[in-house]
């Protein structure tokens, strides 16, 4: 027995200093977003679909829903802002696939930089255009009649609301992101799956007027919960109930996503 | 004698296909080792392995005296890797890709900037620093890549096919950028299948094909090996090359080839040029080209593997290569079918 003797690892074994982690997640993060900085064009690029949704989504409905374009944005923003996030977190499936696909990873992965780094650093900076996203989405329906009833701290927990369940669903997306040959296949994955999934919902539609069956679904998507919940932060009414079930919808997400994915990344890159 | 790079027993296999079936090889510090194959061959599987990339099955494999596999963290720390397919961020500029790189590495920002552009401007791409990559031509992509596999200073680079899919003038910019590194002490791993390719830069070649090493020696040596030395004939009147390869045949046997408008055929008798000589003039065969030449590393790599190393093909077979391991596996399969 050697008790006591426990073999330290030998000095620069290779092994990745947490520090060094920290700053590589950091580099991979800037890597994402500094295509902004010198392409302005991107961040128009990756605006177009929010604004596109919200535009739309009050002109072309709003009358017909609500009686006016503005009664019904201050019903819909909520359920917009929620469905673009969705698809907002399928960029981070696109972007991990164009890395594997590309060669970017095996680039990466011979180098002596924290396994996780990449994938940390992507998902970093795909929640800074989620926030940018939902900033947008509110600063332009407030420009068309939108208004937050609730203050600050509604705004504030409504955006980390959707941070938080974004960053669970984006396990999915990393999931998705491994699986698939190629990131045109991501795309019409993540559309098949989100719309059906964002429509059966609270988000643009009061539950009442569906039928009894689908009501039975809607009840418990979780884009009702965190539409209901985000509508509530941001324009009053309950709170509680919606945002414990967003929670915990995110948390079980999570629960079977991130295992799964990271299972899938280490296998992969 | 130190060696950079070496591989005992190396095997690994996906699902039922043997992608690497014990082969050894060994590159000297300071050289350029050549892995010659075929698409399939397993070039690119031995490759990942060298770089961490994937853990062989069976064997064991050393990166500058270290093991790949138990000690991943230090080979990282010494290798640069190009892989077929140039690994660059096509939204980033430039700069930016190298300024990444050495990010990761550690370096700090001031040092990392001078060192990207240090190396822009090595492999001439001052010009395009500032713009994104993927306005970059094909041959500037894998200068970038090169570039960028260098930024740490590696000891040990593993180029896989860095030459696929470049015209011959990209080719022959890149081929002078890698001889310069040699000459500064870099060992260096280069597969490929373009044969001259390894003639020219190699010091030592490996020929793998389906999974082993089938021979290895100096470029010289190996041309020895398969029959040393090529007849070639050339008939004036091109409508005469069917009965004079004919007549050739009659000496040189099945060998005996039609390339173009030469009639080619190994030497291994000396008395076969004369015959031959003979037999043409017997028949009235004005001769316009008689040569004896060593053979070309081509016709050492038919004599060896029975089949033609086939570039065309490996061009498109190659697509389905960048995935990771699955990709090696089908790679494998496409080449089985074409042999």
């Amino acid at each position: 027995m050697t008790a006591g003797t426990i073999a330290a690892p030998p000095a620069g074994s290779g092994r990745v200093r947490p520090w060094a982690a920290v700053q590589q997640t950091a580099t991979m993060a800037w890597r994402s977003l500094v295509q902004v900085k010198h392409n302005p064009l991107e961040l128009v690029d990756f605006s177009i679909t929010p604004i596109m949704f919200v535009v739309l989504f009050t002109y072309v409905f709003g009358g017909q829903m609500a009686g006016s374009p503005k009664d019904y944005l201050q019903y819909a923003l909520a359920g917009i802002i929620v469905q673009n996030a969705l698809f907002t977190t399928m960029y981070t499936a696109m972007a991990l696939n164009t890395d594997l696909t590309k060669g970017v990873f095996d680039r990466l992965r011979s180098l002596p930089i924290a396994r996780s780094a990449p994938l940390f650093g992507r998902i970093g900076a795909d929640l800074c255009k989620q926030l940018w996203a939902v900033l947008l989405m509110i600063g332009l329906g407030t420009l068309l009649g939108f208004r937050v009833t609730t203050g600050f701290l509604g705004l504030l927990g409504a955006a980390l609301l959707l941070l938080f369940f974004a960053g669970a669903v984006s396990w999915a997306s990393v999931l998705i992101g491994m699986k698939a040959s190629d990131p045109e296949k991501v795309q019409v994955f993540a559309f098949t799956l989100i719309f059906p999934i964002t429509f059966t919902s609270s988000a643009f539609v009061r539950v009442e007027t569906m039928p009894g069956w689908l009501q039975a679904w809607v009840d418990v998507n979780p884009v009702t919960h965190l539409s209901d919940a985000v509508r509530g932060l941001l324009t009053g009414g309950p709170v509680a109930s919606p945002v414990l079930w967003s929670l915990a919808w995110a948390v079980g997400l999570a629960a079977v996503f991130l295992p799964l994915a990271m299972h899938a990344y280490r296998a992969k890159a | 004698m130190s060696y950079a790079i070496q591989a005992e027993g190396l095997a690994k296999r996906f699902k039922e296909t043997r992608a690497l079936d014990g082969v050894d090889l060994a590159a000297r510090t300071g050289t350029v080792l050549g892995v010659l194959g075929p698409n399939g061959a397993g070039k690119t599987t031995a490759v990942r392995i060298f770089a961490t990339l994937i853990r062989p099955d069976a064997g064991r494999a050393t990166v500058a005296g270290h093991d790949v596999v138990r000690e991943a963290g230090r080979v990282r720390s010494v290798v640069g890797l190009t892989g077929q397919f140039a690994a660059v961020d096509e939204m980033l500029t430039g700069t930016e890709n190298l300024l990444m790189i050495g990010r990761l590495l550690g370096l700090p920002r001031g040092d990392a900037r001078a060192r990207a552009a240090e190396l822009l401007e090595r492999f001439g791409l001052t010009d395009a620093a500032g713009r994104a990559t993927k306005s970059y031509s094909g041959g500037m992509r894998r200068r970038l890549d090169l570039a960028a596999s260098l930024v740490g200073r590696p000891q040990v680079l593993f180029l896989d096919e860095p030459t696929t899919g470049l015209d011959p003038h990209s080719r022959g910019e890149l081929w002078e950028m890698l001889r310069g590194l040699v000459a500064e002490g870099v060992t260096a791993l280069l597969t490929t299948q373009y044969l001259n390719e390894a003639d020219q830069l190699a010091d030592e070649i490996v020929v793998i094909d389906r999974g082993r090493v089938i021979a290895d020696g100096t470029p010289d040596e190996l041309k020895a090996q398969a029959g040393g030395q090529v007849l070639q004939v050339r008939p004036v009147h091109e409508g005469e090359l069917e009965k004079a390869h004919a007549l050739v045949a009659v000496d040189a046997g099945h060998r005996a080839r039609i390339e173009g408008d030469v009639i080619t055929a190994p030497v291994e008798d000396p008395a076969l040029m004369p015959a031959v000589v003979r037999r043409l003039d017997q028949a009235g065969i004005a001769v316009g080209e008689l040569t004896l030449r060593r053979s070309s590393l081509d016709e050492v790599f038919l004599a060896l593997t029975g089949h033609r190393a086939e570039p065309g093909a490996a061009d498109e077979g190659t697509a389905g290569d960048e995935g990771g391991d699955g990709g090696a596996e089908d790679e494998f399969a496409r080449v089985r079918s074409v042999a």
